[in-house]
This record gives structure tokens, sequence and C-alpha cells, in this order.
């Protein structure tokens, strides 16, 4: 798919006179239209398409946000609900921007997820993989920074809750802080930051999203059976195979969104941030957002010192452990078939990672205490063991099935064993 | 200039590399500025003082004033909260340091020395910010009758010191002084 030979031809006068100054349209043609994408490529496969669309949202409704925000203490949890309340169609706009993170955040989830299910990250796509956790982290940032703008009592206690992280580094630790927040609490010069930081973040992650894709259009997709595409009947023109199907699964997803904009638009808020922000009083129960809370449990876990690293430094470094882990698993899973449809060992333990994900994630969202610790201690070992012991070990010791010869051939075997349908009339779907 | 090629070579690579060099210290003297003025400002350092009249504090009772942006714990303890702290002995203690900014560093983290002195034992003012990750501890709570901080389960005991939970020090004590029988002035 790489280095292939351009297949646009300009057809009329504007098209030759672009083509010969600044070939745009050619560019376009060959990576959305003519670009060959691997014939079996299903459904979890449409969320990169929907994540690019859910960056647009986000931006577009963020930008008109700021139209009506103020960033001080003083004035920005009434400019937020003079948005929800008197602004024309300002609740519309903020509830998509408030629940499109939500969104973004359970495509990239699952986008990931389908990375480490087929082996996306293995060679020659270490840094496609990469540039992917980069813009998860740039997410991250940008998202909690977000959350701090409307300057409610989770938005205040996250932001001191997060930014204390940094008071447990060693020795430059407080100064830290303080260069983050401006002073030595979370107070105005805070929210200022923040609010230019959130207004930037997202171009950012959008110039790494172009990395990404063009990371992406040099090795080419992987596809369910992790085999590499081969010869022209492996492959489809992206337009009209892939775009259709992108377009359906994005009208899916959207109203998906739509339901939790219309229905229920503060599901997955948390009621006390409709109360101002109040650095005297801590909200009984701190819990960030649903997209941390599996990283707020493993901070959580470690509760005892480690050697000379005291259990706030260990809880931190184990939370950021948690996701730099993700930088080393191309290198850390061994085995030398990519796609876990071929690894029944790997397809289990894949699974229970899954689930473990999710349990650690309820249990971030409850109190540290009791029964709860050493469920979040158990769960966060098997989170790391995942990485560090099952994925090298089980790609030396686990026997993989029998690989098809090519994609085509997947395919044709499969509809040949699901539907009585001639193997000429074969679909794209898997 | 052929004839000395070897030279002027070298006299090349040393005018490269010292103009390199003096491009990295101008672009790092040109990016200080913008990492210094994320630095808390001057009207944030200006060392603010606050005055707090404790006069209608009873025993048992406790007041939170406002100190650089965060709450200051004064608590007039009872009798019974003084010996409950008194008799913990040292090696029970997390953090042994006394964390008090009007005593030596290393001072021992004793009862006597987390209060307000000799005289003046049933006063403890720490500032409220629990030394995990910053939450507002709540008063009169927690396993030790001191202060439980309900973010991550930081238990602290009458003389603010951390006893259960990831908390790795002492509630801090700020710089302060009576400024008369019933006045303390912070900061």
């Amino acid at each position: 798919m790489s280095g292939g030979h351009s297949t646009y031809s300009p057809q009329t006068g504007i098209e030759r006179w672009f083509d010969a100054r600044m070939p745009l349209p050619r560019l376009i043609h060959d990576s959305f239209v003519s670009y060959p994408v691997p014939r079996n490529l299903n459904y979890a496969y449409t969320f990169g398409g929907i994540l690019s669309l859910m960056l647009v949202v986000q931006i577009v409704t963020g930008i008109v946000l700021a139209m009506h925000y103020a960033a001080h203490t003083g004035a920005a949890f009434d400019s937020v609900e003079k948005i929800m309340r008197d602004v024309n169609s300002g609740w519309l706009i903020r509830y998509l921007h408030a629940n499109g993170a939500s969104m973004f955040f359970i495509a990239v989830y699952i986008h990931i997820f389908r990375g480490l299910y087929y082996g996306s990250y293995k060679a020659p796509r270490e840094l496609l993989w990469i540039l992917g956790v980069i813009i998860y982290l740039l997410m991250m940032a940008t998202a909690f920074m977000g959350y701090v703008l409307p300057w409610g009592q989770m938005s205040f206690w996250g932001a001191t809750v997060i930014t204390g992280f940094f008071t447990a580094i060693p020795l430059v630790g407080e100064w830290v802080q303080q260069l983050l927040l401006g002073g030595f609490a979370v107070d105005n010069p805070t929210l200022n930051r923040f609010f230019s930081l959130h207004y930037l973040l997202p171009f950012m992650i959008a110039g790494v999203v172009v990395l990404h894709v063009w990371a992406l259009h040099v090795t080419g997709q992987t596809n369910p059976t992790g085999i590499e595409v081969k010869s022209k009947t492996d492959t489809l023109p992206f337009t009209p195979y892939a775009t259709i199907k992108d377009a359906f699964g994005m009208v899916l997803f959207l109203v998906m969104f739509a339901y939790f904009v219309f229905y229920i638009p503060n599901y997955l808020g948390h009621a006390d941030n409709y109360i101002p922000a109040d650095p005297l009083k801590t909200p009984a129960h701190i819990v960030p957002e649903w997209y941390f809370l599996p990283f707020y449990a493993i901070l959580r876990a470690i509760t005892f010192n480690i050697g000379p690293i005291d259990s706030k430094l260990g809880g931190v470094l184990a939370m950021f452990g948690a996701i730099a882990v993700l930088f080393f698993v191309p290198w850390l899973d061994t085995s030398k078939v990519r796609s876990a449809v071929y690894r029944p060992w790997y397809k289990l333990f894949f699974w229970l990672f899954a689930i473990n994900a999710v349990f650690l994630g309820w249990l971030g969202a409850m109190p540290a205490e009791g029964i709860y610790i050493p469920l979040m201690q158990a769960s966060t070992l098997f989170y790391f063991a995942f990485f560090l012991i099952i994925m090298p070990v089980l790609g030396l010791l686990e026997k993989p099935r029998r690989l098809p010869n090519s994609i085509t051939e997947a395919v044709l075997e499969k509809n040949k064993a699901s539907a009585p349908l001639p193997a000429a009339s074969t679909e794209t779907t898997s | 200039m052929s004839a000395n090629e070897a030279t002027d070579h070298n006299r090349r690579d040393f005018l490269y590399i010292a103009t390199g060099m003096a491009g990295v210290v101008a672009v790092g003297g040109a990016a200080w500025p913008f990492i210094d003025q994320m630095r808390p400002d001057a009207s944030t350092l200006a060392l603010a003082t606050i005055d707090v009249d404790v006069s209608a504090i009873e025993p048992g009772m406790s007041v939170t004033a406002k100190w650089r942006g965060k709450p200051i714990f004064i608590r007039n303890r009872t009798e019974q909260e003084i010996e409950e702290a008194r008799q913990v002995p040292l090696a029970d203690l997390k953090d042994p340091v006394a964390r008090n900014d009007n005593i030596d560093a290393n001072a021992e983290a004793t009862d006597l020395a987390r209060s307000a002195g000799e005289g003046k034992e049933n006063w403890i003012v720490m500032i409220g910010s629990c030394t995990h990750l910053g939450c507002v501890p709540l008063g009169q709570a927690g396993d030790f009758g001191g202060w439980f901080c309900p973010c991550h389960g930081s238990h602290y005991d009458t003389a603010g010191r951390i006893r259960v939970g990831p908390a790795p020090t002492n509630l801090p004590v700020p710089t302060f002084q009576f400024i008369s029988d019933t006045v303390i002035r912070i900061g």
C-alpha cells in the first residue's frame, strides 16, 4: 500500500492548473479516494474516522463557548450558567462539548482496545502506535484542564488533587507545583492559564493526528487477520467502501451521542460541579471524570512505602507508569502473530485485561477504604502483569492457530463457512 | 586560502560550534521569561499576614482562616485531646519531624513541638491542606479524633500528625505568633 504510484489523473483545466502548482487534489485523491484498504476491515476500524469527527466537534463547540466564557474566578461559574440559561442555544452547545469529551474518550478507548486486540502496534507500526499514545496523553491533559474551567467544586478540587501529584517529585516538587499553579493554591492565575492551554492543546492534537494519519498511510492499515496486504485482491479503494462504512459508523455513534446530549446530559458529570468552587471546603467524595477512573484507582492502590519511595510518590509513579507502559507495548509483545484471532491464549488474557480495566474504573469511583483497597491493589497488579509478564511470556509459549495465506483466502473461507453464497459475491465486511 | 585548508577547517569548525553555542544560549535566554512568567507573581508572593482573634474559641472548638489561598486550622484543644496526643510514642509516628516553621526544622514531632509552645499547648495552628494531594481534611474526625481527609483516607491525630493513610508528612505549622493573649498573627 505504501509507495504506490498515484492513480490521480486531473480531468479538468482547473485540476491540471492546481496539480502543476500545489497538488492538493492529488493528495486528497490518493489518501481518501483511491487509497487501498484491506477488504476485511470490520466496524472496529471505523473509530479512527469517528475520532477525527469528535475532534472537529470539540473544536467547533469549544470556540463558540469561549466567546461567552469568562476565565476569572469571580465570573467563571456564572458565565457558564449564563451560557446555559441566557445564550441562544448555549445549553445545547455546552452539553455537546461536555458530553463530546466523554464520547471522544469512549471512541479512543475502543480504538486503543482494537489496536491491542489485533496487534496493530507491531512492526512496522510502532511509531504509529506511539503517536497514538501521545494523542491520548494530550487528550487527557486537555480534558482535565477543560473540566477545571466551569469552576465548580469538582473543578477546583480535581485541579488541587491533580496538581498535587507534582509535589510528590523529590526536591523540586513544590517548585514545580507552584510553577503550574502560579501561586500557593489553585486560584485565578491557575484558571487563566488552564483556559489558555485548553484552547491550545486541541490544535496540538490535530497536529499529531496529521502525523498519525501520515504514519498510517505509509504502513497501511492492519486488518482483523493481521496478515499484510499481499495482492490487489486483498484491498478495496477507500472510496466508496471505507468512506461509506466510516460514515455509517459515525451516524450510529452520533445517535448515541445525541441520546446523551438530549436525554441524560448530566449522567456522566458530577452533581457537585454545580456548586461554585470553595477553597475552604473539600467535597466528601472527590472523583475524577469517568475516563480517568482506572488511573485514579491505580493511584490510590499504592498505600504502602516501597523502599525509599513513599506511598505518595509510589502512587503517582504507578499512575503515570500505567500510561507510560503503553509506549513500550510494541516491544513487550514478543509474538510473531499479530491478531488475537489466531492467538487463543492472548485472546483470553486480552478479555481479562478489558474486564479488569472496567473493574479498575468501577473501583476508581469507590472510596479508598475497606475491601476496596486490596481489590484496587490486585487489579493494579493484573494491569501491570498483563503488559510486563503476560505479553512477553505468551509470545514465547503460545502456539498460534494456522494463519491463512492471505486476506483474500481468509475472507473466502469465512464466507464459505458462514453463508452458502458463491465466492464471487464476497462481502466487504467480515 | 587553499594552501591552509586544514587550518581553515579547524577555524570553521570552531566558528560553527561557537555560533551554535551562542545560538543555544540566546534561545534559552529568550525562553526563560516565558517559563518564569508562570511562577507566582509579585502580588501572590507578597507575604500576606493575617490576624485572627481567637478569644471566642472555647476548648474543643476550632476555626478555619484563609491565608495565601489555603485554609488555616486553629484549634483550641481540650485537656483530653492534648493528653491523647502526648501519650503517642514517637516510634508510632509515620512522620517523626515536627514540621513547625517556628522551631528547628529537625525537631521531633512531640505534642509540644506541634503546638503553640509552653503555656499555649492547647492551641494548634496548621495549614489545613492534606500533605497527600491538597484536599482540606475534616476536623474532629478520623480514627484518632483529629482530622480526616475524605479524598484518599488520611487520618491525622489531635496534634495534626499523620497516623494512617497515604499522606507522607504531618500537617505543616506556618509561621505565627500570639501578638496578644487573644490574637494570632499568621505569616
